[in-house]
């Protein structure tokens, strides 16, 4: 177990370095000049904008840049945005704010889901299963904007029970209903996973044997079929998470959360490389964080896989 | 029973005394929305600003509105007229409009309590102006005496003052020009010859995120991408005194989350109705409406270095401008955010003159194709616009292509950059195939900015190699003039001039489509396009 998590570990950093690199490249090469834009319509002094090309390294060849930027960031130096701030700040502050809203999303998501999964999938073919998937479907089908602003229009304005977007970023409270919307999406993914996997496994022989011993009913379903019906329910919510953390952007664009969403989306506007490369290489982290944990629980979930 | 009855007294007896102080008040205060709360805050609609908040070194909206403030400088402008209004000077005098002696008022403090002295402002242009010091409008001192000695082209600065800059007294300083500039006060009043208090020059840093001012409001805090709060500063002494207890620069990413709020009471003021708002803007918040001229241009340029515009019959571009339907775009396509250009001065600024295009800015299909024909017509009969596609311009831009289409048949289709930087890197490069589209708002309210800095040979405003001996010879005549207004007429001489080389085709002037919150009262709009944040009031609850 130990070896195995070490090799894993170890395979992430030529991960890591690759993912920076494609980044840091794709960003630095599209067309156009950060400090240049700084003038916008009017025209910048050319003496200037030397200058604060060599403050910020841009006047280096591009391999030179990538080789300064790694330097910093082994010495935990995330680089500055062309406002002078450190990048490492941006991401404190931004971080903390999307995995509330990621964590309630998916909490969200895994209760609800699993608990509609569960009925849908023993009453198959009732009622209950029958209008499951037409409310999934429905959310599937609803493009999560629209599902924001219908949300924002009916509880914010309307109803008045929040305020139409979030005062406070890390304020939970507020934070619920961005959360909703945000988890929607993946809540009629995990609602219908956990249908088809608990509706197979109904049919499996250690649930006719567990059925026959006589077992109370709670505990056929909670230790014998959900457990077992939960590995592609987990596999999907793990990387779910980094997926909610990513691409949160619109979501909190429309709520105005001031999470990882805006920053990115901010530095991409400005083109500050530094700021789009270190809030990608962290979800890159959290990305591989996060399939670790999962194959871990596998074993956990399933005592017939082992690692060595 | 008891209880019930004498609580019914008292609401009655509090109904007639505030219908009787309602009366009372309504001579003195003709706005209607009752008392104002001279301690809360107004929350205004603000992105994060890119830079410190250092005064010369804010191009970007976000940030001069915090910037303008907490810092007030020599002189403002008055809004709508353009007009000169002296703050912290006392007077600035010249006689050859080469030096100007500049008086302070006694008696200005910055927020730290220092006093602001000629110093304050000498040391502080002296460092915006140096190149190691990396202020990104450095370039505003060039006008200086002795401005190339601290920012050389080339090489390392001799210095680290400007010879032109002189202190007389604790309240005096003199300016010496490298050339004589009329209209040099007018410069003046932007946020880049603010003062610094000495602390400043020690930790330009620190003090970029904790900036000492000496304007109406005083910094409080800056809570990075949420928002920045400011609080009246009391022993404020120019004549914008604020009227509110202060102003929170709330952070919005997206327009649309602004105006929701807006809607329901959680932000006062915002920047510009999105969009999608725009035609229901005006039935959502009914007189707290804005929709208010703002000095800024829109145009389309011809890049005269490429081979279709390099020797192009003026006679053409006439007729291209004629072929626009100006006024049915911007009710339509821009749903009444812009107003029909008629010139190349935008609006409300000191020498503006109605009509300087005449005739060639009139829809005017027949005359038009006319010109286009006794011109020789377009090179290929066919022309592109460039825009960026990040900025809302696509709209508009198929709009006028279509209009050219319909009323000419040049076959026109836009020039699409993925964005504002690449369109600027295309610009500045040259590589722009035919046309491409420009803005330009005020640096300052003076008919010259608009014409001399974009169309003069050779200026750094002049995207389009466009070049005009007569032109520049009028603008050397208006900057040799003895006065402002003398001046100003020789920029109007000039901009007639352009009719005959038409650099710029002129599409429309900007406006502010916004509004504001139950919450507040009295808000108007400055020639920039911001809030004047000062005049605001708070309802009282």
């Amino acid at each position: 177990m130990g070896r195995y998590v070490a090799r894993r570990l170890l395979q992430m950093i030529p991960v890591f370095i690759g993912t920076t690199f494609l980044i840091f490249f794709m960003v630095r090469t599209l067309p156009g000049d950060p400090i240049r834009a700084l003038w916008g319509d009017k025209a910048p002094d050319p003496t200037q904008l030397a200058a604060l090309r060599h403050e910020y390294g841009l006047d280096n060849p591009m391999w030179q840049q990538y080789l300064d930027y790694m330097k910093g960031l082994f010495q935990g130096d995330f680089g500055t945005t062309v406002g002078g701030r450190p990048v490492s700040e941006i991401l404190s502050d931004a971080f903390p704010v999307t995995i509330r809203l990621a964590l309630i999303a998916l909490t969200f998501e895994m209760v609800l889901g699993l608990v509609l999964g569960v009925f849908a999938g023993m009453k198959r073919g009732k009622l209950v299963d029958r209008s499951v998937l037409i409310l999934t479907l429905l959310v599937i089908s609803i493009p999560v904007f629209v599902l924001a602003y219908i949300f924002q229009t009916v509880f914010g304005t309307e109803l008045g029970w929040t305020t139409a977007t979030v005062q406070d970023s890390m304020s939970v409270e507020q934070l619920i209903l961005p959360g909703i919307v945000l988890g929607s999406l993946s809540l009629a993914y995990v609602a219908r996973l956990t249908r088809t996997t608990v509706a197979e496994n109904l049919r499996a022989d250690y649930m006719r044997t567990a059925l026959a011993k006589g077992l109370p009913q709670r505990r056929i379903v909670v230790n014998h079929l959900l457990r077992n019906s939960l590995i592609p329910v987990v596999t999907f919510l793990g990387t779910d998470l980094g997926a909610l953390m990513g691409g949160a952007i619109v979501t909190e664009g429309i709520f105005n959360v001031q999470g990882v969403g805006g920053a990115l989306y901010q530095g991409l506007i400005r083109r500050e490389g530094s700021t789009v490369v270190g809030i990608v290489t962290c979800l890159v982290f959290v990305y591989l964080a996060m399939s670790l944990i999962i194959d871990l629980l596998y074993a956990v979930l399933d005592p017939r896989i082992r690692y060595a | 029973m008891r209880g019930a009855n004498s609580a019914k007294w008292v609401a009655m007896a509090a109904v007639v005394a505030l219908a009787a102080t309602a009366c009372g008040g309504g001579d003195s205060d003709s706005d209607s929305s009752g008392p104002a709360d001279k301690n809360a805050k107004v929350v205004f609609d603000n992105g994060e600003p890119q830079k410190p908040l250092q005064p010369a070194n804010t191009m970007e909206s976000y940030g001069s509105a915090v910037i303008r403030s907490l810092f007030t400088g020599l002189v403002d402008y008055e809004a709508g007229t353009g007009k000169i209004v002296k703050q912290n000077a006392e007077s600035i005098t010249t006689k050859d409009n080469k030096t100007w002696t500049v008086k302070l008022k006694a008696g200005w403090k910055f927020h730290n309590g220092e006093t602001v002295t000629s110093k304050s402002y000498v040391d502080a242009w002296n460092w915006a102006a140096a190149t190691k010091n990396n202020q990104q409008n450095s370039s505003w001192f060039a006008d200086i005496k002795g401005y190339e000695d601290v920012h050389p082209e080339k090489g390392d600065a001799k210095g680290d003052k400007m010879s032109g800059l002189k202190v007389v007294d604790d309240t005096t300083f003199t300016i010496e020009l490298v050339a004589p500039i009329p209209y040099f006060e007018y410069k003046l009043g932007y946020e880049v010859f603010s003062p610094l208090p000495s602390g400043f020059f020690e930790d330009p840093k620190g003090y970029g995120q904790k900036p000492v001012g000496n304007g109406p409001y005083k910094f409080v805090k800056w809570d990075h991408n949420k928002q920045i709060d400011v609080e009246t500063y009391a022993d404020y002494q120019g004549s914008n005194k604020p009227k509110n207890g202060g102003v929170i620069f709330k952070n919005y990413s997206q327009p649309e989350a602004a105006y929701k709020d807006l809607t329901s009471d959680n932000v006062d003021v915002i920047r510009q109705v999105p969009p999608n708002d725009l035609p229901n803007y005006k039935s959502d918040l009914g007189d707290r409406a804005i929709d208010q001229d703002y000095s800024a241009i829109q145009t389309i340029n011809p890049a005269f270095y490429n081979t279709q515009f390099k020797d192009i019959d003026v006679k053409v571009l006439q007729g291209l401008s004629m072929a626009i339907d100006r006024d049915t775009i911007t009710k339509t396509v821009l749903q009444g955010t812009r107003v029909p250009a008629t010139g190349w001065v935008a609006k409300d600024v000191l020498g503006y003159q109605p009509g300087a295009c005449g005739e060639f800015c009139k829809f005017d299909p027949a005359k038009a194709k006319d010109l286009i024909k006794q011109g020789g017509g377009v090179p290929k009969n066919a022309m592109k616009i460039q825009y960026n596609a990040d900025g809302g311009h696509k709209e508009w831009v198929d709009a006028v292509c279509g209009s050219i289409r319909k009323s000419v048949g040049v076959e026109c289709v836009g020039d699409s950059k993925a964005d504002f930087q690449a369109d600027l890197e295309a610009r500045d490069n040259k590589q722009v195939k035919s046309m491409y589209r420009s803005g330009w708002v005020l640096d300052y309210p003076f008919n010259g900015n608009f014409l001399r800095d974009l169309y003069g040979t050779g200026v750094a405003g002049n995207k389009g190699a466009f070049s005009d001996p007569a032109f520049d010879a009028l603008v050397k005549k208006a900057d040799g003039a003895k006065t402002v207004d003398e001046s100003a007429k020789n920029y109007n001489l000039a901009e007639q001039e352009l009719k005959k080389t038409f650099p710029a085709i002129p599409l429309w002037y900007y406006k502010v489509n916004s509004g504001y919150s139950k919450n507040v009262s009295n808000v108007k709009f400055n020639q920039k396009g911001d809030p004047i944040l000062t005049d605001i009031t708070v309802n009282q609850k």
